[in-house]
């Protein structure tokens, strides 16, 4: 068994492509329209056969709720893998990401936790 | 509120999550629970560092701050001059030949 699909869900499908494209450099996999919304997934540019994330519309009335709950509290519900934490916080807060926690060693993994501006926390990961 | 001070220190655990919050002040409840497990090896519940953090913040030794949907926690070391200064008499003054 292999993991397929990961999702988070975004308030707004079309800014969240942007943003996990332009910004943090996915690559658009899949995007199709389903009713008022699409099925988009992206997938790392260094595995195109790898997990794909979906990013999934917010409409269910339980998903902004616990999405809130998250954020307030500082809870990445997604972490990705990155070769250099310090040089990703670097490179994103130029354009403007904002981070509610700069790079911190944590015991074997640095981690740092940013905003995708689509209502989650997004935590990067480096394993020393 | 000196008794909340003295309560509030008397904690080991308490003790640790001031001293992450000097080394980066404005942590969220998740940085601050990563910390002690990582770092400190604490495996503590959410909740419990959520009490922890009630009792920081009854003595007046740690904040919390909403910052849009954010929310921080800011140490305010102030209540902890008066340990110090309590029971400090000053120095007499040097003899002048």
């Amino acid at each position: 068994m292999r993991i397929n699909l990961a999702s988070v869900f975004v308030d707004d499908q079309e800014k969240a492509l942007r943003f996990y494209t332009d910004v943090l450099g996915f690559v658009l996999k899949h995007d199709v329209p389903i009713g008022e919304d699409r099925w988009i997934t992206v997938v790392s540019p260094e595995a195109p056969d790898g997990t794909e994330l979906v990013l999934e519309p917010s409409g269910h009335p339980a998903v902004p709720p616990y999405k809130e709950a998250l954020v307030a509290d500082g809870i990445p519900a997604t972490s990705f893998a990155v070769d250099d934490v310090h040089a990703e916080h670097t490179r994103l807060t130029a354009l403007g990401v904002r981070f509610t926690q700069p790079p911190v060693e944590m015991g074997p993994v640095t981690t740092a936790v940013l905003d995708d501006t689509c209502g989650n926390l997004i935590q990067i990961a480096q394993y020393t | 509120m000196e008794e909340d001070l003295f309560k509030a220190l008397a904690d080991p655990t308490r003790r640790v999550i001031l001293d992450e919050l000097t080394e980066r002040n404005g942590q969220s409840l998740f940085e601050i629970c990563a910390r002690l497990a990582t770092r400190h090896g604490l495996a503590i519940s959410r909740q419990a560092v959520s009490q922890h953090l009630a009792v920081l913040e009854a003595a007046g030794l740690v904040t919390p701050r909403r910052e849009g949907r954010y929310k921080f926690h800011d140490l305010d070391p102030r209540p902890l001059q008066h340990i110090v200064t309590r029971w400090l008499t000053p120095a007499p003054p040097e003899d002048t030949p």
